[in-house]
Parts: structure tokens; C-alpha cells; sequence
């Protein structure tokens, strides 16, 4: 087990490498000019390559690549172009906004899926099944942002049952938070149930089923015993790899209702060039995804004794 | 979803195709939702053949409320005293071409790639593995945002940027299908009597792998149409105004002050054509699936 996961830690590098090159590439030659984003289009080119020359943008390529490396390696993205705040401050703050938003739909809406997903797998081929399965559909169509207007002009404007828009941090911001998370279950019903049915479904074919109605189990105990346990493997891999996502939070509710999390800082570095801020958010994304996977493999192997890690 | 398999004798020397074909008639449901995404290529077409009247001319006053008087007034105005309806129309048009050209650039990728993956292994596997890895660990946006820098902001950035994301599904389930069909004995006989690799892959195992390309074809699209909306929103998409996400963007100013049919309109339309490809999709997965046969 620990040789596998070094080994898997080990296979993170040449990835890393590639998102290191692939973003580096991209903001270096494509992305415009920090220095004459920060300094506005009249600035003198004097004064332009004075501030290059501090952000060290004039070093040769490779030099500012390996320096990319050594931020990674120490985990200090220094500071910001933009503000000049210290990044590993701004990415803290950032996170923990993005996961008051996330996590708490995330959690209460996973347990919620799969009980309704229960209640249709147990009454699958009926009417109610098919007719559940057309209006899972039907919640899945509806696009992100409407879902979003809609509910803050009819639950926040016209019922004045929330905050329509804000955000302040600690426990007083509680309120402008429950809209965010309402949205965000009634964004994952759709998908969710759907996906956790047909797993719940596929786990009904396999033999232990069978054989479990054959010993005279009742149907309850066939569904909730050993169908529900073994189902709980594919949803766990489903749901485990969400995490590093829910710390970047969600780019549109972010935008939309003024939060100040990790989404909205790197939409908001992209536009202006603050390439620290996206090199450093980047990497964070990408090492969280990969280690996620890493997670998801092992917790497998660990519920699941036929697994085997090779 | 549930699909009435049709019975045995009635499926010998069919093909696969009409057999999916009898399966999809089946549903009306599926055949309504089939008619829908016919409807809206139509609608596409026509605007490149210049059959809709043109969107940006004022047809009335700023914000008329809808009107069953003459068409251009069905769906009401907006701020500019456009045609919702007329707007919506080249929504529709600039929709379809991204969902169509976004399908056109990821598939071919995806289905290459994962099948000289899935077919050579070893060191192209890892070499493919490596760069879907890399691309799914870099957040999605960020890739768009850098690559409608590099080609300019409008619709043929997105596409190229979104084929280029898009195609890492589709080479994932290739590749899988790929590795279980190469041990296949039907491939073995034919590598016995010398058939090359090229011969293999596009001649025998391919076709046995496209019912999946068929089903992420509608996925793409509808995924696609799904994206732009959002990305228009965040100020990286369509900028010549005839986006539905643009229109989106509009909405909540207008739903503030009671004017609800620019919103009403973009959401029906943008739910149909969605709701109708999720639902061929759905029913090209159960027609195709040859488990099912």
C-alpha cells in the first residue's frame, strides 16, 4: 500500500510538469503585458521595463520557468502584481469563502441525492420511475444561470426570503449564504440522482443480489443492506474527486453574487494579468485534483478487499 | 431510459442502425425531441441563407410587452427595440454552429487518440494518458480564457478552445473499448491472415466503438451550448450580441423592472434544445447499446 502510493505520487511529477509548461506557457507569450496592464496605456516605456525588470520579466524564459519551480517547491507564490498582498494570505482567505459556499450544499445535497435515488431504483420500470427519469432530465436542461436568476429574483426579490446579493465573512454572513447553497443543491439534484439510480440499478444485476433473494432475503433487506454498501464505491469515487472543486468554488455564483472566493479571484487575475495569482492557483487545483485521485484509488482498496493496488 | 427489447427472431439480419432506428420510434418522447433538434438546424440554416429577418434592426419601441399582432412582436422587444423572437432565432444559429464545430473538432481527436492508445499501449498509451491528465488537472475555464486570448475574443475561439478540452471524455471510453476489443478473437483472426494495424483499427475495431461516438456527439453539443451561455456570461464568449448568454447577462437588470419576456424567451428556448439533445442522447445510449441486442 505505501509502495503504491509512492509510486503514485511519484507519477504526479511529469503531470505537474506539463500544467507548469502548458500554463507557462500560455500567460507568457499569449497573455498581455502585466507591467503595462498594472500601469495603464500611458505609461513610458521607461517606466514599463523599470517594473518589468522588478517582477523579474526580463530574465531569460528558462530563468523565470525554474523560478516558477521554486515557488512550487517552497509553496511561495510571493506577491500579487495586482494589490502586492502576499498570495499564500489571498489563497487562504479565498479557499475558505469558496468552501462556506460549497461545502455545506455539497454535503447536505450528496445525502439528500441518494435517498431520492433510492426511493426510484427501489420502484424502477414503473410509471413513477420513468416519469422521475424525464424530470431529472428536465432539471439537468435547465442552464446554470438561469436556475440562478430565477431563484434570486422569485426567492430573494419577490419573497424577500433572502439576501439577494453580498457577502460578509464570519457567522453574521450566514444569511447570504443560504441562497448560494440553494441554488447550488438544486444545480446537482438533476445529475446526481440520476447518476447515483443507474449505479444503484447496475449493483441490482450483479450475482450477490441473486443470491441474497435466493436465501429468502426480503427486498428491503437486499436494497438497503447489500445494495446500498456496494453502490456506496462508485458513488464514493464520484463524489471524493468533487473536493478539490469545491475549493475553487463556482465561477458564476461567485461573479454573480459578489463572493470574494478563490473562483472569482482567478477569473478577475485572468483579466488582469496578474500571472502570480494564476500560476499559483493553478498549481494548487492541479495538485489537489491529482492527490484527490490518489485519495479516491486508496479509500477503494480500503472498502472494497477485491480491489487489489498494483 | 427503459428500453422494450424488441424480440429475438424479428432482430436477425437487421442492422444495427435500423435496429436502433425501430427501437428510438418506439418513444414518442424521443421522436418529439428528435423533431426539436431538427427544428432548431432548420432555424440555423436559415439564418445562413439570410431567410430570418435580421436581428439588430428596431422593429419598435424600447421594451414593447409581447403581442400577437405580427411575428416580429410575438416574443416583445428589448432595450433597443429589437425582436426578442428574432434575437432568439440567431441565438439559435450561433448555437448550433458552436455545438456542431466544437462536436467536429473534439470527436475525430478523441476517437484517435484514444484509439492508438487503447490499441498500441506501452508508450503512446502513456504518452496520451499523460496529456488528458494534464488537461483535466489545469481548471477548464482558465484553458478557455488563455486560448480566446491567443485567436481574439468571438465563436471560433470558443469552439477551437472547447474541441481542444473536449475530446478528453471521448478518448478516455475509445481507449477503455479499445483495450478490451484488441484481445478480441475476431481482431486475432484478422491479424493472422495479415491485416495491418491501420486495417485493424479502422476496419474492425472501430465500427464496434462508434455507437459511443454517436452518443458523445450529442452530449458534446448539448454541453457545448450548455458552456457558451456561461462563458458569455463571464465576458469570454460571443460578443456580437447574438448569444443567448448575452441575453442572459441582460436579464436581471430587465426582471428587476417587471420586464420578464426577454428572460422567459432565452430560458424556454435554451431548455428545449438542451432537454431534446439530453433525451436523444439518452435514447441513442439504450438503441445503441449492443448489450441490449
Amino acid at each position: 500500500m505505501i509502495q503504491y502510493v509512492i509510486r503514485r505520487l511519484l507519477q504526479m511529477i511529469p503531470i505537474l510538469v506539463g500544467v507548469t509548461l502548458l500554463i507557462f506557457f500560455l500567460f507568457t507569450f499569449f497573455g498581455e503585458d502585466p507591467a503595462r496592464v498594472a500601469l495603464g496605456s500611458h505609461a513610458t516605456p521607461e517606466k514599463i521595463a523599470a517594473l518589468r525588470a522588478k517582477w523579474g520579466l526580463d530574465k531569460p524564459l528558462i530563468m523565470q520557468y525554474l523560478q516558477f519551480w521554486r515557488e512550487i517547491l517552497t509553496a511561495d507564490f510571493g506577491r500579487s502584481f495586482v494589490s502586492g498582498e502576499r498570495l499564500s494570505e489571498m489563497f487562504k482567505q479565498g479557499a475558505l469563502v469558496s468552501l462556506a459556499v460549497t461545502m455545506p450544499p455539497f454535503i447536505m445535497g450528496t445525502v439528500l441525492n441518494l435517498i431520492v435515488a433510492m426511493l426510484v431504483a427501489w420502484y424502477r420500470g414503473t410509471a413513477f420511475d420513468r416519469f422521475m427519469s424525464v424530470i431529472f432530465t428536465a432539471c439537468m436542461s435547465v442552464s446554470f444561470l438561469v436556475y440562478v436568476l430565477l431563484l434570486q429574483y422569485f426567492l430573494a426579490y419577490k419573497l424577500d426570503l433572502f439576501e439577494i446579493n453580498g457577502f460578509i465573512p464570519g457567522l453574521k454572513g450566514l444569511p447570504y449564504l443560504f441562497l448560494p447553497w440553494i441554488i447550488l443543491m438544486i444545480v446537482h439534484f438533476g445529475p446526481d440522482v440520476r447518476l447515483y439510480r443507474s449505479i444503484l440499478l447496475e449493483e441490482t444485476k450483479a450475482d450477490y443480489v441473486r443470491t441474497a433473494r435466493a436465501k429468502g432475503l426480503s427486498e428491503k433487506q437486499v436494497m438497503f443492506k447489500h445494495v446500498l454498501k456496494n453502490a456506496m464505491i462508485p458513488v464514493m469515487t464520484y463524489t471524493v474527486v468533487e473536493v478539490p472543486f469545491l475549493v475553487m468554488g463556482s465561477f458564476v455564483l461567485e461573479k454573480y453574487f459578489s463572493i470574494p472566493g478563490l473562483g472569482d479571484l482567478l477569473v478577475s487575475s485572468v483579466n488582469t494579468g496578474d500571472f502570480p495569482v494564476i500560476k499559483g492557483v493553478t498549481i494548487m487545483i492541479a495538485v489537489a485534483y491529482s492527490l484527490f485521485n490518489l485519495l479516491t484509488d486508496v479509500l477503494y482498496a480500503l472498502v472494497d478487499p477485491r480491489v487489489k493496488l498494483s | 431510459m427503459s428500453v422494450t427489447t424488441a424480440p429475438l427472431n424479428s432482430s436477425v439480419g437487421d442492422s444495427l442502425g435500423r435496429r436502433a432506428w425501430r427501437r428510438l420510434k418506439q418513444s414518442p418522447l424521443t421522436m418529439a425531441c428528435m423533431a426539436i433538434v431538427a427544428i432548431y438546424l432548420l432555424l440555423a440554416l436559415c439564418g445562413y441563407l439570410g431567410l430570418i429577418p435580421d436581428f439588430q434592426k428596431a422593429v419598435g419601441e424600447p421594451f414593447a410587452p409581447p403581442s400577437a399582432a405580427k411575428p416580429a412582436l410575438w416574443l416583445g422587444l428589448d432595450f433597443f427595440g429589437r425582436s426578442v423572437l428574432f434575437k432568439l432565432i440567431a441565438g439559435a444559429r450561433t448555437a448550433m454552429t458552436l455545438g456542431i464545430l466544437v462536436a467536429c473538432i473534439s470527436l475525430p481527436i478523441g476517437l484517435a487518440m484514444g484509439a492508438i492508445a487503447g490499441y498500441f499501449g506501452g508508450r503512446i498509451d502513456a504518452g496520451v494518458q499523460w496529456v488528458y491528465s494534464v488537461i483535466v488537472s489545469v481548471p477548464y475555464i482558465l484553458l478557455i480564457i488563455a486560448i480566446s486570448y491567443i485567436m481574439g475574443k468571438g465563436l471560433l475561439s470558443i469552439c477551437v478552445a472547447m474541441g481542444l478540452v473536449g475530446w478528453v471524455g471521448l478518448c478516455r471510453m475509445t481507449r477503455a473499448e479499445f483495450i478490451k476489443l484488441r484481445e478480441r478473437e475476431f481482431v486475432m483472426a484478422s491479424r493472422l491472415v495479415g491485416a495491418s494495424n491501420m486495417r485493424l483499427i479502422f476496419k474492425h475495431i472501430l465500427p464496434n466503438v462508434m455507437h459511443i461516438a454517436v452518443v458523445a456527439a450529442s452530449m458534446e453539443v448539448m454541453g457545448a451550448i450548455k458552456a457558451e451561455v456561461i462563458l458569455t456570461y463571464l465576458g469570454v464568449g460571443v460578443q456580437d450580441g447574438s448569444s443567448w448568454g448575452q441575453m442572459i447577462a441582460d436579464a436581471p437588470g430587465e426582471l428587476l423592472n417587471g420586464i420578464w419576456w426577454p428572460t422567459f424567451g432565452v430560458s424556454v428556448t435554451l431548455f428545449l434544445i438542451v432537454f431534446a439533445l439530453n433525451r436523444v442522447g439518452d435514447a441513442l445510449r439504450d438503441a445503441l447499446d449492443p448489450r441490449l441486442v
